[in-house]
C-alpha cells in the first residue's frame, strides 16, 4: 500500500468550489459556471494522474491510502477518516470526474436563461465531492458519509426547480424512498461492527473468513437493501422514474452516468462478504434479474422521452447487480458494463436534453418526430448511444452486456438458464424500446406543437455529447481489449477457478444479437409503418395499461406502505391522544373533580362542621374500638 | 355504688351537648351545648380518677374548667358582636367563611 498526500484535493476541489459558491452568493453569478466547471476539470486531473502514477506502479502496489485525520478514537474501536483509492475506485472517479466535467460543460449552456444557474454548479459540485468521497472512503463509515451526501446532492437537483409542487414531491419521494436504503446501510455497519469490531474495508476483509455465514448473510441483505435503494433496485426502484423531474443534465450525472451505479460499487467493493455468504449473493441475483425486466418493460410504455431512458438506466443497472451477485466470475464484468453504460446512458441523456432544449422543453415523444434533419448531431450522437446500448458490434455494450449474458449463463445449472434466459430477453425488450425511442423521437412525421422551432444546440452542448459518443463507440473495446479491465481489478476480488462453458462466447453473441434484431423489427413494425397517434391510445391493452402506471409500482407502494404507514401514524396519533395525553389530562379532571366535589361540604355553616367533626370523631372511636376488640 | 355509672351519665351529658350543636340554631345554646360536653368530660376524668385512685383526672378536670372559662369570655364576646352587627344570634347567619 502506498500513501499519498494528494488524493484529498480530489474531493477538495469540487467541495471548495460548493462551498464558494453556495457562500458567496450573487458576486460569483457571473463567473460561478466556469469556476465550477474548472474545478470539476482539475479534480479529474489530479485523477488521471493518479491513474498514470498507479500504472506505473505493480499491482500489489497500486492502492494508494490517504489518512486525513483521527475522526472517531473511542476505547479500541478506532475509526479515521481515510481515503482509499485502488484500481476499482480509480474507475469510478475517473467516470465521476469525467463525465461530470463534460456534464458541467453541457450546463454551462443548457442552464444560461436559468437565474438560479449559480446554485446549480454549487449544487453539481457538491455531488462530484460528495460521491468521490463514497468511491474513496477506505471504510463503510466513510462511505456513509458520501452515500448521504450524494443523497442530500440529488435531492437538492431533483427539485432544483421546486416552484413546481410536482417536481419538489418528487424530490421528496427521491429523498424518502433513499432513506430506506441508507437504513439498509447503517444496519450493515452496525452489523460489521457487531460481529467483527471494525467498519474498514480491509478489516471487514481479513474478518470475513472466521466471520459466522449468517452474520454475513445479514450484513449483505442489508448491503442490499442499501444498493437497491440507491440505484432503484427493485423493490426500491420507484422514485428514479420521478427523479427526472430535475434539468436534464443531473438527470445524466446522477441518476443515470454515477450515483445510481453506487449500488454496484457497494456490492463489488463488498465482495468479500457476499462470496462469504451465498444466500445473499442469490438475493442479489434475483434483484437484479427482476429490476432488469421490471426496467425493460416499464420502457415500453413510456411516452416521456426521459422517463424511457430512466426505465432504461433501472434496467442496465439490473444487469449490473446481476452480474456483481454472480460473484468473482461477475465483479469485473459489472464494472465494465457500469464504465460503458456511464457513457452512452450520459450521452443518450445529453441527447434528449438536446432535443427538449430545441422544444421549448417538451418531453412527449409522441410531439416529436423528424428530428433528424433538423438536430443531425444531436441525431448522430445518440444513435451512436443508441448502437451501443443495443450491444450491437463493435460498439461499448457489446462487450459489456454479452460478458454479463455469457456469465450469465455459465452460472450453472437451472440458475445459469434463467438467468441467461432474463439477461436475453431483456436485451431483446431493450431493442424494442430504444428503437421505439429513436423512430418516436428522429424518425417519421413532424407531430410538433405549432409554436415549436427546433434547432441544433449550440457547440458547449453538442461537444460534451460527441465526446460521450466517442465513448459510446471505442470504450468497450478498449476495456476488454486483451482483458484489459479484467487484469486491471483482478488483484481485489477472490480467485475463481475454471468454470464450465454452458455456451460459447459466440453462440451467445449470436443469440444476443438475433433478439436485438427480433426487438428492432418489431419496434419498426409497430411504429414506422403506422402513424404514431399525438396523444397516447386509450384502447390498449391491459399490459401495457400497466406498464404504462411503471407496473403499478406506486399504487404497490400506496397500498402497502403508505396507506398502513398512514394508519399507523393515525392510530399513534390517537393513541398518544387518547391514552399518555388521557391520562395527563384525567389526573387533572380528576383531582379538579374531586376538588369541586369536596368543595361542597366546605359551605360555611358553622353546625354542619361539628357534625362532620362528631362523625369522623365517632367513627374514629368506632374503628379503635373495632381493632381493640 | 358501680363507678361506672358516672361514665353513663357522662356519656349521656356528652350526646345530648352534641346532639344540641349540630341540631340548635341559637348561638347561645350552642355555647351552652359546649359547656355541657365539656362538662361531661370532667365528670369522666373525676371519674376515672376514682377508679385509678390517683389525682391526675382531677387535674385535668381543673384544666378543663380554666379552658372553658376563658373559651366562655371569647366565644361570648364573639356572640355579642355579631349580633351587633347582624341583629340575629343565629348561627346559620354567619355562614361567609365558606368564601
Amino acid at each position: 500500500m502506498t500513501t499519498s498526500t494528494s488524493l484529498v484535493y480530489l474531493i477538495a476541489l469540487p467541495l471548495a468550489g460548493a462551498a464558494l459558491l453556495l457562500l458567496g452568493g450573487r458576486r460569483t453569478d457571473k463567473w460561478g459556471h466556469l469556476l465550477a466547471t474548472g474545478l470539476s476539470a482539475s479534480s479529474f486531473g489530479v485523477g488521471a494522474y493518479q491513474l498514470l502514477q498507479m500504472l506505473g506502479r505493480s499491482a500489489e502496489e497500486r492502492p494508494v491510502s490517504q489518512k486525513l485525520f483521527e475522526w472517531i478514537h473511542v476505547g479500541n474501536f478506532n475509526v479515521d477518516a481515510g481515503l482509499l483509492l485502488d484500481q476499482l475506485s480509480i474507475c469510478f472517479v475517473l467516470l465521476i470526474t469525467g463525465v461530470g466535467t463534460l456534464i458541467h460543460i453541457y450546463s454551462i449552456s443548457y442552464m444560461s436563461h436559468d437565474p438560479d444557474r449559480r446554485r446549480f454548479f454549487a449544487f453539481l459540485n457538491l455531488f462530484i465531492a460528495a460521491m468521490l468521497l463514497l468511491v474513496l472512503g477506505d471504510s463503510y463509515l466513510n462511505l456513509y458519509v458520501g452515500w448521504e451526501g450524494v443523497g442530500l446532492a440529488s435531492y437538492l437537483l431533483i427539485g432544483f426547480w421546486n416552484q413546481k409542487p410536482a417536481y419538489a414531491t418528487a424530490s421528496k419521494k427521491a429523498f424518502v424512498m433513499n432513506r430506506v436504503g441508507d437504513m439498509g446501510l447503517s444496519f450493515a455497519i452496525m452489523i460489521a461492527f457487531a460481529t467483527m469490531g471494525t467498519v474498514s474495508f480491509t478489516g471487514v476483509a481479513e474478518h470475513a473468513h472466521h466471520t459466522s455465514e449468517a452474520a454475513l448473510t445479514g450484513m449483505g441483505i442489508m448491503l442490499l437493501v442499501a444498493a437497491a435503494g440507491k440505484s432503484a433496485q427493485f423493490p426500491l426502484q420507484a422514485w428514479l422514474g420521478d427523479a427526472m423531474a430535475g434539468p436534464t443534465p443531473v438527470s445524466a450525472l446522477i441518476h443515470a452516468a454515477t450515483m445510481v451505479t453506487a449500488g454496484v460499487y457497494l456490492i463489488t467493493r463488498s465482495n468479500f462478504v457476499f462470496d462469504a455468504a451465498p444466500t445473499a449473493q442469490l438475493l442479489v441475483v434475483i434483484v437484479g434479474a427482476i429490476t432488469l425486466m421490471f426496467g425493460a418493460l416499464i420502457g415500453t410504455a413510456k411516452d416521456d422521452i426521459k422517463k424511457a431512458l430512466a426505465a432504461s438506466t433501472m434496467s442496465q443497472i439490473g444487469y449490473m447487480i446481476l452480474a456483481a451477485g454472480l460473484g468473482p466470475v461477475g465483479y469485473a464484468f459489472a464494472i465494465m458494463h457500469l464504465l460503458t453504460h456511464g457513457f452512452f446512458k450520459a450521452g443518450m441523456f445529453l441527447g434528449a436534453g438536446s432535443v427538449m432544449h430545441g422544444m421549448n422543453d417538451e418531453v412527449n415523444m409522441r410531439k416529436y418526430g423528424a428530428l433528424r434533419k433538423f438536430m443531425p448531431i444531436t441525431f448522430a450522437t445518440f444513435g451512436l448511444g443508441y448502437l451501443a446500448i443495443l450491444g450491437v458490434p463493435p460498439f461499448a455494450g457489446f462487450y459489456s452486456k454479452d460478458m454479463i449474458i455469457e456469465t450469465a449463463f455459465n452460472a450453472g445449472g437451472v440458475k445459469g438458464i434463467i438467468l441467461g434466459c432474463v439477461t436475453l430477453i431483456g436485451a431483446g425488450i431493450t431493442a424494442f424500446y430504444m428503437t421505439r425511442v429513436i423512430i418516436l423521437t428522429f424518425t417519421g412525421t413532424k407531430r410538433w406543437d405549432e409554436d415549436a422551432h427546433p434547432h441544433e444546440s449550440p457547440w458547449l452542448m453538442w461537444l460534451p455529447m460527441a465526446i460521450l459518443a466517442i465513448g459510446s463507440v471505442t470504450s468497450g473495446f478498449l476495456l476488454s481489449r486483451g482483458d484489459a479491465l479484467v487484469n486491471w481489478l483482478h488483484p481485489l476480488f477472490a480467485h475463481h477457478g475454471e468454470h464450465e462453458e454452458l455456451l460459447k462466447p459466440i453462440v451467445v453473441s449470436g443469440l444476443a444479437l438475433t433478439m436485438v434484431a427480433i426487438g428492432i423489427a418489431v419496434a419498426f413494425l409497430k411504429y414506422s409503418r403506422n402513424e404514431v397517434a399525438h396523444v397516447a391510445p386509450e384502447n390498449v391493452s391491459v399490459f401495457t395499461k400497466i406498464a404504462r402506471q411503471d407496473l403499478m409500482q406506486d399504487r404497490f407502494n400506496e397500498a402497502i406502505f403508505m396507506r398502513p404507514g398512514q394508519a399507523l401514524t393515525a392510530t399513534l396519533v390517537a393513541t398518544d391522544n387518547a391514552v399518555i395525553d388521557g391520562t395527563v389530562r384525567g389526573i387533572g379532571q380528576m383531582a379538579m373533580g374531586s376538588g369541586s366535589a369536596l368543595r361542597g361540604i366546605q359551605n360555611g355553616f358553622v353546625r354542619s362542621y361539628a357534625a362532620l367533626i362528631l362523625v369522623g370523631a365517632v367513627a374514629l372511636v368506632a374503628a379503635i374500638w373495632v381493632v381493640v376488640q | 355504688m358501680d363507678a361506672s355509672n358516672y361514665l353513663y351519665v357522662s356519656a349521656l351529658l356528652f350526646t345530648i351537648g352534641a346532639v344540641g350543636v349540630v341540631v340548635r340554631r341559637n348561638a347561645i345554646v350552642v355555647f351552652m351545648c359546649i359547656e355541657l360536653m365539656l362538662n361531661a368530660a370532667n365528670l369522666s376524668f373525676v371519674t376515672f380518677s376514682r377508679i385509678n385512685g390517683d389525682l391526675d383526672g382531677q387535674v385535668m378536670a381543673f384544666f378543663t374548667m380554666v379552658v372553658a372559662a376563658c373559651e366562655v369570655v371569647v366565644g361570648l364576646a364573639i356572640i355579642v358582636t355579631i349580633y351587633r352587627s347582624r341583629r340575629s344570634a343565629s348561627v346559620d347567619d354567619a355562614s361567609l367563611l365558606k368564601r
